[in-house]
């Protein structure tokens, strides 16, 4: 007589979805975000972020601090793209009280600006092959970033918060080994940026792990509204700094790095491409620093008109909006931060649903999270 | 389009009776501002993002707000064809429940940018597909960035 199969053995071979836990404690999530999986075997059926995990509520602190305190407040967003952050809030206080900050500030900013992107690319860099099991780049990406930061150290005092904008111009002026020492890493990196794509960008594994993985149309890029490398690897041309420029960035000419691909290796070919062009814009501005005052004076407690007001800025992940809602008092009616992480985040499931774990991985990296930047 | 060209075309859009619905102003704001009514909200949002001459296809900022005596809603819109912006306002004055209409079905990202808005100033969006806390634990009580809000323990007052 033949065996008879129960029903309960056969389900056991069928296929079954069931969750997993990525993270808060994760490497490849470079902070403390939570992934929920729900996975079949190794492919994903759905990925759900649980955020909240480091929310300090900013916008709620901004609505109790003064206009300088608050520039404070921005650099522990974005860590990778402080300067950029603080920028943001200068200019948009700047513009509300109408100030006209002197030609020497911008182009200083500019430079530091580009100098921030360039860091943060490098450690986006280092990470990336890490994540991808490529230990080199770590020590690669680190040894090139420091240079930036021994740069960032002598003028601002400080290497990662830096705190260098105040509203009305600079916290002070620039260290008198400042332009020297620049020169000499743009020298420096040129060298290194062809060691980067020796490295990695040619590599074999590389090219497999990341091609055709994770793949973001240009209609869904702007729907979900990505910004910054990420939307700009879809062919979604998005520079904030093209379209609406601030500080020095009208003077200078460069190109913005765009890919039709949508895929891990276009947002990682963007990036490197970003690098020679923020490379290209430091030696635009870099012999012609103009002389001048490094600040204006401004009242000691800044009160905003009454109105609306809104600020868009570049940093290394995309579009940052700040939008200020201002009573006329000392502090903001309500701040609201427009980070560009939060957007970028919302593609993970549309993009990773059909892939394996694996490649989950290598979409994370490229889509370069900083958690404080979405659980502001 | 200028701001004038973008009121002139989105007043055409709606008939006479409603056409007081909109409120268009640019006074204390760089962008032209439209407010209005919760029950017109979709059908306006829809409009603005499919019309050819509008073509508002990038929602860059979503934010919620308390004017005290109503929550409400700010839209900040641009068009990647046209690059021209806009912003739209949408406020109710029921701050016991306060509902809206989702505008994640034209706007993708409004879907996480709502749920933070849910989370933070307790608006419920109708139709929105997975409408629950984002940032804060599902047990809660109250939304933090309300102006009435008060939290003995966490929070300083200057």
């Amino acid at each position: 007589m033949p065996m008879e199969i129960t029903p309960t053995a056969t389900d056991s071979f069928k296929s079954q979805e069931y969750f997993i836990n990525m993270g808060p404690q994760h490497p490849a999530t470079h902070g403390v975000l939570r992934l929920l999986l729900t996975i079949d075997g190794e492919i994903i059926k759905k990925v759900e972020p649980d955020l909240g995990y480091i929310h300090r509520s900013i916008e709620k602190m901004c609505e109790r601090d003064s206009y300088q305190q608050i520039v404070h407040l921005t650099d522990r967003m974005d860590y990778l793209s402080s300067h950029i952050n603080n920028e943001a809030v200068c200019l948009v206080v700047e513009n509300a009280l109408g100030l006209e900050v002197p030609e020497r500030v911008k182009v200083i900013r500019t430079i530091i600006g580009e100098l921030t992107r360039i860091a943060s690319h490098c450690l986006w860099w280092g990470v990336m092959g890490m994540d991808l099991g490529a230990f080199t780049t770590f020590f690669l990406g680190f040894r090139d970033r420091e240079m930036i930061n021994d740069i960032f150290e002598e003028t601002c005092g400080a290497r990662l918060t830096m705190n260098y904008n105040v509203p009305g111009g600079l916290m002070l002026d620039i260290h008198p080994n400042f332009v020297n020492r620049v020169k000499k890493f743009v020298a420096h990196f040129k060298t290194k940026i062809p060691e980067y794509d020796e490295l990695i960008t040619g590599n074999i594994i590389f090219q497999k792990r990341t091609k055709g993985v994770g793949i973001l149309s240009r209609e869904d890029a702007i729907s979900f509204g990505a910004s910054g490398p990420v939307a700009r690897a879809s062919g979604y041309s998005c520079d904030v700094r093209k379209y609406h420029p601030y500080s020095a960035l009208d003077k200078v000419t460069f190109t913005e790095s765009l890919k039709t691909g949508g895929d891990t290796l276009a947002r990682y070919e963007v990036r490197i491409r970003e690098m020679w062009e923020s490379l290209s814009i430091v030696e635009q501005l870099i012999d012609n620093i103009p002389e001048g005052d490094h600040r204006v004076s401004t009242n000691a407690v800044i009160k905003l008109p009454a109105g609306e007001y809104y600020q868009k800025v570049e940093t290394a992940r995309g579009e940052l909006g700040v939008y200020v809602i201002s009573s006329g008092t000392k502090s903001p009616y309500r701040l609201k931060f427009r980070s560009p992480g939060f957007s970028n985040l919302s593609v993970l499931n549309h993009i990773a649903v059909g892939s394996k774990i694996g490649d989950l991985v290598a979409i994370m990296a490229t889509i370069d999270l900083v958690i404080p930047d979405i659980d502001r | 389009m200028t701001n004038e060209g973008l009121q002139k075309c989105i007043n055409g859009w709606f008939p006479e009776q409603e056409a007081g619905a909109l409120e268009f102003t640019e006074e204390g704001s760089q962008f032209l501002n439209i407010t209005v009514q919760p029950g017109q909200l979709h059908q306006l949002m829809w409009q603005l993002k499919s019309d050819s001459e509008t073509h508002f296809d990038y929602l860059f900022c979503l934010s919620g707000v308390d004017w005290g005596e109503e929550l409400g809603v700010v839209y900040h819109l641009e068009s990647t064809t046209h690059r021209h912006i806009a912003v739209v306002k949408v406020k109710t004055g029921d701050r016991e429940h306060p509902v809206l209409d989702s505008v994640c079905d034209i706007w993708a990202t409004a879907e996480f940018h709502e749920r933070e808005v849910f989370d933070f100033f307790g608006i419920t969006f109708n139709n929105h597909p997975n409408l629950k806390r984002l940032f804060l634990t599902e047990d809660w009580v109250g939304f933090p960035l309300r102006k009435d809000y008060e939290d003995e323990v966490n929070m300083i007052i200057k």
